[in-house]
């Protein structure tokens, strides 16, 4: 990889609790409740931010220039500040920036801020004009497909494959159960496998309610160092080691082409190729995924670590994306538990921070989290994969 | 085949209307002041003491030093003065008012911060800043900014 001009550090986390709506704040309350939390965790006051990052989803809220409208709670009065929206990747994108603005030396300390009030909003309006208007818009389902569920039964055949994908469904629920922000905490058990297999409601295909992830309300911030201020400034700065971000126009498989390398292949066999990394999952110690369906979530799982064949779903069926596994997935419950989708892809990094600092609350991974990787999903089937770490150890390859 | 914008019938124009219908959410703070300029017909803003300012509209936290000002309501005169203007000069659905009319922000009196509102009863030709103007409720609520109707010359 290129050398960085300078480490960073992630200071500060601020989290609001997740919820279906939010009517006692507005959105500017709303924001400046996870400011707050997080300059109170970086333990700093506004004077010590230089820049402010702001996204949200485009057309969600119907608010044009929400940073703007924000400010009233986000801070950003007087501070330099720039706007990322980039559809479902957001929340990374801004953890990307952030990190690029602090590393280039531009600035010492950077906020950046995720945030969604979907209640206030209609998603699938706003998402199902992504897609080109003479061939897909009148027909595409919006983020709602079961292309994967059905490419999954193909491979692994139906019952192998259905049960799997419930099983992680109920796991990231048992996980959102331990975490006291997340949006649904349904208390899904493994004997109800079966039932909620059968019985959910189909909404395309195989893909079943169930299966998907919910609309939220909430905020997340994160507050970025340079390597000499986080050190001066905070008691366990997580570092940001590489990431990357591989986004393309729709190239589904819709014109009948062979079926490309998936982003987040890509994203993987990139990352880990300029770092060094041979085994991902040997190497983290927790990977926070950006799971919009619980179909997606298991095979993407495979793509992002490099992993063959039924590889993935072994590695569920033994337990071993569980909190105590070799690997734990989302410990905080991921996307189908919450979903704000603007701070939908900062939670990831955030969470993953938190687990490398050990204060990640109830949800904590037992076993000492040195390494790990979080990503972010978007648009048509985009990837943003950020490495955190906890010491300043790491080889330059 | 003709290939042109004009040529609809061959449908090479796409022709789309976005509805992305939204609401939202005033919260506790925001829901408070239309509550009061509803029923009381008042005008109520938020102190920062730290920063000795009285916000208008109000706002929970103060988006300086962020103290919190959801506890420091300050009751307002209806009367005020005009800080800046413009005349809107056409006409559009989304307009509150046929052209042309006045729009104004007005600091009232006991607020350190002026808010945008419509200004009546003087020609636009005549509108000044540093004009004292009053408040004129409407006479139907719509629950909105606009249970104060208009602003008019003292």
């Amino acid at each position: 990889m290129a050398k960085k001009n300078r480490n960073v550090g992630v200071i500060g986390i601020g989290q609001t609790e997740y919820s279906s709506h939010k009517e006692h704040q507005n959105q500017a309350e709303m924001v400046n409740e996870a400011v707050r939390y997080a300059l109170e965790d970086a333990n700093i006051t506004l004077d010590d931010i230089d820049c402010v990052v702001h996204g949200n989803m485009e057309l969600f809220e119907m608010v044009h220039q929400p940073d703007m409208w924000h400010a009233l709670g986000s801070g950003a009065y007087g501070k330099d500040q720039l706007r990322i929206t980039t559809g479902g990747t957001t929340g990374a994108s801004l953890v990307c920036a952030a990190d690029n603005l602090v590393a280039s030396g531009m600035y010492d300390v950077v906020m950046a801020i995720g945030l969604e009030k979907l209640q206030e909003g209609h998603t699938t309006g706003g998402i199902t004009n992504m897609a080109d208007p003479l061939w897909f818009r009148h027909l595409q389902t919006g983020a709602l497909t079961a292309t994967t569920a059905t490419m999954m039964m193909e491979e692994f055949g139906e019952d192998r494959a259905k049960r799997a994908a419930m099983k992680y469904r109920i796991l990231m629920d048992k996980h959102a159960c331990l975490n006291p922000r997340a949006h649904r905490r349904f208390g899904l058990e493994y004997d109800q496998l079966e039932d909620l297999m059968n019985t959910s409601p189909k909404l395309v295909g195989e893909l079943r309610l169930i299966h998907m992830c919910s609309q939220s309300d909430g905020a997340c911030v994160m507050i970025f160092a340079s390597e000499e201020k986080a050190k001066a400034m905070c008691k366990n700065p997580v570092w940001i080691r590489d990431h990357i971000t591989v986004h393309r126009e729709e190239t589904f498989n819709n014109f009948g082409l062979e079926m490309p390398e998936m982003t987040h292949h890509y994203a993987g066999r990139k990352l880990f190729e300029r770092n060094g990394i041979t085994d991902p999952v040997e190497y983290f110690d927790v990977f926070e995924m950006y799971d919009p369906s619980a179909w997606w979530g298991l095979d993407w799982l495979r793509e992002f670590l490099q992993l063959k064949d039924d590889e993935h779903l072994k590695l569920l069926e033994d337990g071993e994306f569980d909190l105590d596994g070799k690997l734990p997935v989302n410990p905080s419950g991921g996307v189908t538990a919450s979903n704000p989708i603007g701070a939908t892809a900062m939670l990831r990094p955030a969470e993953a921070a938190m687990q490398i600092r050990g204060d990640a609350g109830p949800q904590q991974i037992k076993k000492e989290v040195k390494h790990a990787l979080a990503s972010g999903f978007g648009g048509t089937l985009w990837s943003v994969l950020i490495m955190l770490e906890k010491d300043l150890d790491w080889q330059e390859v | 085949m003709e290939i042109s914008y004009e040529n609809t019938k061959d449908c090479k124009v796409m022709t789309g209307k976005m509805a992305l219908p939204n609401q939202y959410f005033a919260g506790r703070v925001g829901s408070k002041f239309i509550i009061a300029l509803r029923d009381e017909h008042k005008i109520l803003g938020v102190r920062c003491e730290k920063c000795n300012k009285v916000f208008v509209p109000p706002r929970e936290y103060c988006e300086k030093c962020l103290s919190k000002l959801d506890e420091s309501w300050v009751e307002l005169s209806n009367e005020g003065v005009i800080t800046n203007y413009t005349v809107v000069n056409y006409n559009d659905k989304h307009l509150p008012r046929r052209a042309p009319y006045i729009l104004a922000l007005v600091k009232v009196d006991g607020a350190d911060t002026p808010f945008p509102h419509i200004v009546e009863g003087i020609d636009v030709e005549d509108v000044k800043v540093g004009m004292k103007v009053k408040a004129v409720f409407a006479e139907e609520t719509t629950n909105t900014i606009r249970d104060l109707d208009h602003f008019e010359p003292l």
